[in-house]
């Protein structure tokens, strides 16, 4: 059972003690005319309102024990990742479509393969944190794919309307950007795999340890949590890599303008 | 004798805006084929209609008497080949990119025929191992060339093949292009930017003019300034047709 360590401050006492931390950084700002007085108080004012909010759902949702409650959340912040991680792909039809269909296919595998070999239990307690987790890194993939082969789509058409002219097909046309996008998608989460907890102790084994697991439990969940990262972001790098190209050719293999 | 492309009736609209109105001409088997008029006349649009890069409406542009949307799309591209304005090389070497279209079918092209088609363009076949990077601008467009002819195909679409060269890398492709029509017997579609090479290479010309044929005939006579063609053209020698404003009749 995990207990929480005593902290010489309770509940908002220690938010309030906290931000003195914010105060200092409001004096920098204004002592090197940084311009960012304005933006800190109203990230410090958001992030309070938006965490306690969370918080509240949560304790709300934790304390309904429903797996529909539970799904219609992992739902909610799919469709909001959806929308933010669109916003990279502008230049892509029905862009909104393939972030959200992206992120909903990769995080719904991933969280479904980790329930059905019963590495998490599907209760609200894990699931939401953990798909939380899931979803966030799948909509920087998919935005990171997006953007990526909008990009290179364009600035490449000259070579890929040069091998369709030669007798490609659309998919052996963007086979190299195909490539490119989902390297860049996935080097990322490949490069912090390699050297996690060499520089910091990452997130998930740090709220652990603050909460009072040991750390031997916190770096078995910590492992198991950065793989199913990579997870991830290879069913999404995928499936927004294919969706996102389909948007650029037409079905007589041609680019569209 | 069969027209080796036959465009007819042909409209096309790109973002809602029309392109070409109802262009129709036939070129035969062999022939060359110049494409002339000024910037926005239609001409490149033409031509990636011939190539489907653009859908044409079906039944207005036919090889060998077989509309172009009936056949498979990869075996069009096979048969008419394009060489665009501005040549974009592959990643690789220059013998890599000549092999492109026969790694597209998952089969290997032999050096000797990479070296024949290098021979075909007027390149050495050191060139092969060249890194296709490093090629000065007339080197690539004849690297891409070579490339489009490894597929083998009946009829060459040429948009502005030289408009990026120098006036020696120019005449190189313009003698390789005649040279593979003369020899071949290459069906050419060729887009030019000047009067001057349209006069040099000679063959039959269409002019076109705000999506229309304005003309068409032998060059010699629709270049002619006492022709009857005088009022739509302007002679002057070396002319850069794109700088003419759109005229008509």
């Amino acid at each position: 059972m995990i207990t929480l360590p005593e902290f010489p401050l309770d509940g908002l006492e220690r938010i309030g003690a906290a931000a003195i931390l914010i105060l200092i950084s409001l004096l920098i700002s204004r002592w090197r005319e940084a311009d960012l007085e304005k933006d800190l108080l109203i990230a410090t004012v958001r992030s309070f309102v938006q965490l306690i909010a969370i918080g509240y759902a949560l304790e709300f949702i934790f304390n309904l024990d429903s797996p529909l409650w539970t799904l219609t959340l992992l739902v909610f912040m799919t469709t909001i990742a959806g929308r933010t991680a669109a916003q990279r792909g502008k230049k892509i039809p029905h862009a909104q479509r393939v972030a959200l269909v992206s992120i909903g296919l990769g995080s719904a595998l991933t969280l479904g393969i980790l329930v059905a070999v019963n590495v998490f239990t599907f209760d609200p307690q894990t699931i939401i944190p953990v798909g939380g987790m899931v979803i966030g890194n799948s909509m920087s993939v998919a935005a990171l794919v997006m953007k990526r082969l909008a990009d290179d789509f364009h600035t490449q058409r000259g070579q890929i309307e040069t091998s369709l002219a030669l007798g490609a097909t659309s998919q052996q046309a963007s086979r190299p950007q195909l490539r490119t996008s989902l390297q860049n998608a996935m080097i990322p989460i490949v490069d912090t795999t390699k050297t996690t907890g060499l520089i910091k102790l990452p997130g998930a084994m740090t709220g652990m340890i603050l909460a009072g697991a040991s750390p031997m439990e916190a770096v078995q969940i910590q492992i198991v949590v950065l793989y199913m990262i990579i997870g991830a972001s290879a069913f999404t790098g995928l499936t927004a890599s294919y969706l996102t190209y389909r948007q650029f050719f037409t079905p007589a293999h041609q680019l569209v303008e | 004798m069969q027209a080796k492309i036959e465009v007819r009736d042909l409209h096309i609209a790109r973002r809602g805006q029309p392109i070409l109105h109802g262009v129709g001409f036939c070129v035969q088997p062999g022939e060359v084929m110049m494409l002339i008029g000024p910037s926005g006349s239609g001409k490149s649009t033409l031509l990636r209609a011939i190539n489907r890069l653009l859908e044409p409406p079906s039944n207005n542009i036919l090889l060998d008497g077989e509309d172009i949307t009936t056949l498979p799309v990869t075996e069009l591209r096979s048969r008419v080949g394009m060489v665009f304005q501005q040549a974009s090389m592959f990643p690789g070497s220059v013998a890599e990119n000549i092999a492109h279209a026969a790694a597209l079918k998952k089969t290997i092209l032999p050096p000797e025929r990479i070296y024949e088609l290098l021979e075909a363009v007027s390149l050495h076949t050191e060139f092969a191992l060249t890194d296709a990077a490093q090629l000065s601008g007339g080197e690539a467009q004849r690297v891409a060339l070579a490339r489009t002819l490894a597929t083998s195909p009946e009829v060459l679409l040429l948009d502005e093949p030289t408009s990026a060269l120098d006036p020696h890398a120019t005449r190189q492709v313009e003698k390789t292009l005649l040279h593979l029509n003369r020899e071949r017997g290459l069906t050419l579609i060729w887009v030019s930017h000047t009067i001057e090479q349209t006069r040099r290479v000679g063959g039959n010309v269409v002019l076109l003019n705000q999506g229309q044929v304005q003309a068409m005939g032998r060059v010699a006579e629709v270049l002619d300034p006492n022709g009857p063609y005088q009022k739509v053209l302007d002679f002057a020698a070396g002319e850069d047709i794109r700088e003419l404003s759109p005229q008509s009749h």
